[in-house]
């Protein structure tokens, strides 16, 4: 009796920490999280326009059908990647995910207060890397370190009307991404 | 013999509990860092870097990417006020205010976040779509037959989930009650 108790005792403590791998395992093992779903239909350093969310057929699931949503997925192995998205008429959004989607950045057309979001995304060691005179400038652009060397950018642009979709689509249509192969320092 | 017994019984044992209590969390969430206001719930810290590992296992296993801070939050609704599951063959109002937000967005969708197919291709209202009474509080309709002013089709799904996303907006972490934040009301009004 004892020991039965005890074999159950045991079996819980176990499955505890069965439980604390599995779920700590679990983003790294998903094969059908929001990365892998977009790897096969994105380029990897550019922009790709999301088709519309309908009922037939999401890119992913819970998409809100009134935003136009492009998204690039990076790699930043190859160096800084530079992003310009220009503001539609009614609101604009940047999000950035690790491989793992955790949302660590996001900004919105009116934080940015311009009418071209810019960003320099890069890892830590490439921030660090910077020439110093580059960093005086920073005030004016914006640069976003990067936790890890891949992940998705994921830009949108909302359609208060339905109406109105054509044109966010063409705002997201006219943004870039892409890799700086050269970090061209600010020379005087 | 009976160590071994007792040995695979125990190892067995592990296994369903521990995957088990994964599945479950994984599935329905946790209220860790939940936000609970009427019958909306928001998960704000999963917009951002200190999301829990439980939302994290969470998201990756559903596919969807959570809104980040800087952008919105989402609230999602599975019930009305009095906790009875929203049922597409039932007349449902959702109506009030919405927390101050540059936009917001109500959708409609089946429990696998998918868009409920309609001949109106209506999935959801923009804050600029909506209808509203002369005081700037709006009802919206989510029923399965057309209904007059806002109506939200339902496609007559047995369940499904409202999502107010609120865009560009101070709700957030810091975020407590319904003072902070207003949000609608769900009422299920009949059954046909």
């Amino acid at each position: 009796m004892i020991r039965l108790l005890f074999t159950i005792a045991a079996g819980m403590l176990l499955g505890g920490i069965v439980h604390l791998v599995s779920v700590l395992a679990l983003p790294r093992i998903a094969t059908q999280d929001a990365y892998s779903r977009l790897a096969p239909v994105t380029k990897l350093n550019a922009v790709t326009s999301l088709p519309q969310a309908d009922p037939g057929n999401a890119p992913l699931p819970f998409m809100d059908p009134a935003f136009a949503v492009a998204v690039c997925r990076y790699d930043l192995t190859q160096g800084p990647i530079k992003l310009t998205v220009p503001v539609s008429q009614a609101y604009t959004s940047v999000s950035f995910y690790t491989r793992n989607e955790v949302a660590y950045y996001a900004i919105n057309d009116r934080s940015a207060g311009r009418k071209v979001i810019e960003l320099d995304l890069m890892t830590e060691a490439q921030h660090a890397e910077l020439p110093e005179d580059e960093d005086v400038t920073a005030a004016d652009r914006l640069i976003i370190d990067a936790p890890t060397a891949a992940g998705l950018i994921v830009l949108k642009a909302l359609a208060p009307e339905p109406g109105l979709m054509p044109q966010a689509r063409a705002t997201l249509a006219a943004s870039s991404c892409k890799v700086q192969t050269e970090p061209t320092p600010a020379k005087r | 013999m009976r160590l071994i017994f007792i040995t695979l019984l125990a190892l067995m044992l592990a296994t369903v509990v521990g995957l088990g209590a994964t599945w479950m969390t994984a599935t329905r969430g946790t209220d860790l860092g939940t936000l609970t206001i009427g019958a909306w719930t928001a998960r704000p810290k999963t917009g951002t870097a200190d999301i829990d590992p439980y939302s994290r296992a969470s998201i990756a296993r559903s596919g969807e990417l959570p809104v980040g801070t800087g952008d919105g939050v989402a609230f999602s609704a599975t019930s009305d006020d009095r906790k009875r599951p929203l049922d597409g063959r039932c007349d449902v109002v959702v109506s009030g205010v919405t927390p101050a937000a540059r936009f917001w967005t109500l959708t409609l969708y089946d429990s696998k976040g998918r868009l409920v197919a309609n001949s109106l291709q209506r999935y959801g209202f923009t804050s600029q779509e909506v209808v509203r009474s002369a005081d700037g509080s709006f009802e919206v309709r989510v029923a399965a037959r057309s209904r007059a002013g806002n109506w939200l089709p339902t496609g007559g799904i047995e369940r499904y989930a409202l999502v107010l996303r609120l865009y560009d907006t101070p709700v957030g972490v810091a975020t407590r009650t319904q003072r902070d934040a207003p949000m609608p009301s769900i009422a299920t009004v009949g059954c046909s």
